[in-house]
């Protein structure tokens, strides 16, 4: 479905990526994994359009979208969702959800959309109204899925789910993401947390530096010696 | 004997003959200036103004739309005080008066967010200029200003010294810590904070330091104007033409906004008088596309010639030494 | 009795005259706040709306129809000033930092080209275009049957923009964009579209602002920059990005701009706004309803 291949991505004269492939098919949920400032989310940006790569090639569904404009890719049917503190804090949880659905052909279809949002995530439905910024963490990363949801997505990449969640809370957004998958929706999740994560991915890949630096089931590189010692503190 | 090396190798010779021929000219000028003194003054005060405001604005990144509200208050001050006291001291006086007024516009407004720091400045031009017609109107009942005239020799030369004076002390106040502390400040002001600079002193201070020289520019032109009132002393164009000036040359070395001062002043000058609606509008034009294809200015424009020229010239001589190789 | 009757006749018109005020920094508010321009030409266009208001009129065309010429023809130059020149100054500052001052600068430019091109074509004599002269009496004074109109006409915009903001897809993609360009990118939003869109209906409230004017003064070449003056007291006054806080300082503004003029001296009211500014930034830096 997205075939990453031969990245190579600089900011200024820093590179960021160095290299990358990667390959994520249908209904799979992919991992991709390392420490802050391997190059995670600069990787899911560049996928994004966000930015631009020097070299190499982004595909999509067999057509190449490493050039087109984020708002273009985005209506291909990747979305992106950021750590839960991107929200639009000047709006509603209502409103935040809304954007989601931008894209003309997602407009259309928001209110069913949203209701499934809501089904999912019933506490969403209460604060529709409450403005984004009062809100706990756990609920902020459900607006900011929800807010992914809202464009009927078939690629959903997410960046750093945990961020500034407590454990339990983690686990209840994995659980969601299995969910999602199960409707059919194919995932990218970035983290830090290594554990859990493999736990839940069909096939994951280490990023270490800007490089790729293992790739394999998600269940055999929990046993791998290197993430061992390297993530998992054993 | 090649040109690249003779500029190299006897650099502070050529530097030297430079200055002598300059001094030469300036001594000289009276003899044949004539109308062109006017000229010559109008290059100076945009210079004087455009170094001042790059020196602020240029390093700390703040905008003062201002210029012109102190080099007005500079003309006030000269027509204020004329008949009192003599200029040296009248110059002074203005510049100190456009110093408090601009240590109390900082403190009110240099701790907001930059935005808001430019808006204030913008209607300090239009503020002052309101409240001197009313005063002018309800106290003293005179209309328009007219002052002592003095010999436009002796303007320029003064002019020319205060210039002088504000290149020899924004050089040593670049090079100084204050100097320092405000590039920090451009560069990331809260970053600087954290390093222990004291932010909104250094803003105000240095703010304060760039008004002296424009509120004594106008102090100094005043004498030639004979006739002034607060929408002439006053006009926003002393505010843009400086700024445009300092831009076009380039706000962020010394040398930048002097050129650019010079050059609009001298096309101001010769060019506005007779062709005054298509000069703005050329003005505006060159504004616009200076922002768009010279954003660091001229001074910026500088290495980049450097840097082709000088590939050009070895280019050309690796291929007389290919020629030569070929001959032999 | 007599002195307060005119007490109150100033502050009705005060009010009625605020809300074109209102109107003209709801304008500006949009292209500061979103497209981070200090719009120096702001009050050029509103010159431009109404000379073209005048002009329109001598052709046989209602003043009360023109904003519906001038509108979308302001509302184009200003979507092509933000998709041109704003869009390739931002692609071009040494540092992002560098955008605003830039922004400013080039608006500079564009300022004098509108005012000279102006005075070109137009001249620089004041043109007659009152309209709707008709007095309305009211508690011992006339009220222009224009100033009603104007401050109903600038009203029913001012709800028309708010609710625009607040409740369309492309309202809210403006607020998205105001807040955060990349992550409203991410869902989906085209925001070199928007910032022009903004920008361009900032050039349209300002040109039907000059329409509104225009009935109630004779228009000039000269004109524009005052206004650009007032719209940015307001604009600060009010908090940038709040449309109700636009309106709100407007009228102020208007009440105090009549008030000064009826009872001390015409000249001091730029001064009065001024003061008033430097205070209310020294309590509350961020204006009267603005964020954070």
């Amino acid at each position: 479905m997205l075939q990453v291949s031969r990245l190579n991505v600089f900011y200024g004269k820093s590179q960021a990526l160095r290299d990358v492939s990667l390959k994520v098919n249908e209904k799979e949920i992919v991992a991709l994994v390392g420490v802050n400032g391997a190059g995670k989310t600069t990787l899911l940006n560049t996928i994004s359009g966000l930015l631009r790569p020097a070299s190499g090639s982004v595909e999509f569904l067999g057509k190449r979208i490493d050039r087109l404009a984020p708002h273009k890719i985005m209506n291909l049917g990747i979305c992106q969702i950021p750590e839960g503190r991107k929200l639009f804090s000047d709006m509603t949880v209502g409103d935040n959800l809304e954007m989601g659905a931008y894209s003309s052909a997602a407009w259309k279809r928001r209110k069913e959309t949203l209701e499934r949002v809501y089904k999912v995530f019933p506490v969403l439905k209460e604060r529709r109204n409450q403005s984004a910024k009062k809100l706990s963490g756990g609920e902020r990363q459900m607006v900011a899925i929800g807010r992914g949801l809202m464009s009927n997505p078939g690629l959903c990449m997410f960046d750093e789910p945990s961020y500034g969640l407590a454990p339990k809370l983690f686990l209840e957004v994995l659980e969601v993401v299995k969910q999602l998958r199960e409707q059919g929706i194919t995932i990218l999740l970035v983290e830090q947390n290594v554990r859990n994560t493999l736990q839940i991915a069909d096939r994951a890949y280490v990023l270490e530096n800007g490089h790729i630096v293992l790739e394999g089931k998600g269940k055999d590189l929990l046993q791998n010696e290197r993430v061992k010692t390297a993530y998992l503190g054993m | 004997m090649n040109i690249t090396r003779l500029f190299t190798t006897h650099r502070k010779l050529l530097l030297m003959g430079f200055l002598i021929l300059l001094i030469a000219f300036v001594l000289t000028f009276p003899l044949y200036g004539g109308a062109r003194t006017r000229v010559l003054i109008t290059m100076l005060v945009y210079a004087i103004l455009a170094m001042s405001w790059a020196m602020f604005s240029g390093t700390t990144g703040y905008m003062s739309l201002a210029p012109a509200a102190f080099f007005g208050t500079g003309i006030y001050t000269t027509y204020l005080l004329q008949n009192h006291l003599p200029l040296p001291i009248i110059i002074v006086a203005a510049g100190l008066i456009s110093f408090v007024l601009a240590v109390l516009l900082g403190l009110v407004t240099l701790r907001l967010k930059g935005i808001y720091f430019t808006i204030f400045t913008f209607g300090l031009v239009v503020f002052i200029p309101n409240v001197v017609t009313y005063v002018e109107g309800e106290v003293t009942q005179h209309h328009g200003w007219y002052f002592n005239v003095l010999d436009r020799t002796i303007i320029l030369y003064t002019m020319l010294g205060l210039a002088v004076v504000t290149v020899l002390a924004i050089y040593l106040i670049r090079r100084s810590r204050l100097g320092l502390a405000m590039q920090s400040i451009g560069g990331n002001e809260e970053a600087a904070e954290h390093m222990g600079i004291d932010t909104t002193r250094t803003k105000v201070l240095t703010f304060a330091i760039s008004a002296i020289f424009m509120g004594a520019a106008g102090a100094v032109l005043a004498p030639s104007l004979s006739y002034s009132n607060p929408t002439i002393a006053y006009s926003a164009f002393y505010s843009f033409v400086p700024i445009v000036a300092a831009v076009f040359g380039g706000m962020g070395s010394l040398q930048g906004p002097i050129v650019g001062g010079l050059l609009f002043g001298f096309l101001e000058k010769t060019l506005k008088v007779e062709w005054n609606t298509y000069f703005m509008l050329g003005f505006g034009i060159i504004i616009v596309l200076v922002i768009l294809f010279l954003p660091t200015g001229m001074v910026g424009l500088v290495p980049i010639l450097r840097d082709k020229l000088g590939g050009a010239i070895s280019k050309w001589r690796k291929g007389r030494e290919g020629e030569q190789h070929a001959n032999t | 009795m007599a002195e307060a009757e005119r007490l109150l006749g100033l502050i009705t018109i005060g009010i009625l005259a605020g809300g074109v005020y209102g109107l003209l920094a709801v304008g500006l508010s949009l292209q500061i706040g979103v497209c981070r321009v200090l719009n120096i030409t702001h009050g050029e266009f509103l010159m431009l709306g109404g000379i073209l208001t005048f002009t329109f009129s001598q052709l046989g065309i209602n003043p009360l129809l023109a904003p519906v010429i001038v509108g979308p023809i302001l509302f184009g130059l200003g979507f092509l000033l933000q998709a041109t020149l704003f869009r390739g100054v931002k692609a071009r500052v040494p540092s992002p930092s560098a955008f605003e001052g830039n922004a400013l600068l080039a608006a500079f430019g564009v300022m004098y080209v509108i005012q000279y091109l102006a005075r070109i074509r137009f001249g620089t004599q004041s043109l007659p275009s009152q309209y709707l002269t008709q007095p309305v009496p009211y508690v011992g004074i006339n009220l222009a049957v224009n100033l009603i109109v104007g401050f109903a006409i600038a009203a029913a915009l001012g709800i028309a923009v708010y609710l625009f903001l607040t409740r369309s897809r492309v309202g809210k993609a403006i607020r998205a964009t105001a807040e955060d360009p990349p992550t409203a990118e991410l869902m989906g939003v085209n925001t070199n579209t928007i910032l022009a869109v903004c920008f361009g209906l900032g050039g349209l409230l300002a040109a039907v602002a000059g329409t509104l004017v225009s009935m109630r003064t004779p228009v000039s070449t000269a004109m524009g920059f005052n206004n650009t003056v007032i719209a940015l007291i307001v604009v600060t006054l009010g908090g940038l990005g709040s449309v109700p806080g636009s309106f709100i300082a407007g009228i102020i503004i208007g009440i105090v701009s009549m008030l000064v003029a009826g009872l001390w001296e015409s000249v001091l009211i730029v001064p009065v706004y001024y003061a008033m500014l430097m205070v209310l930034l020294l309590v509350r830096p961020t204006g009267i309803l603005g964020k954070k």
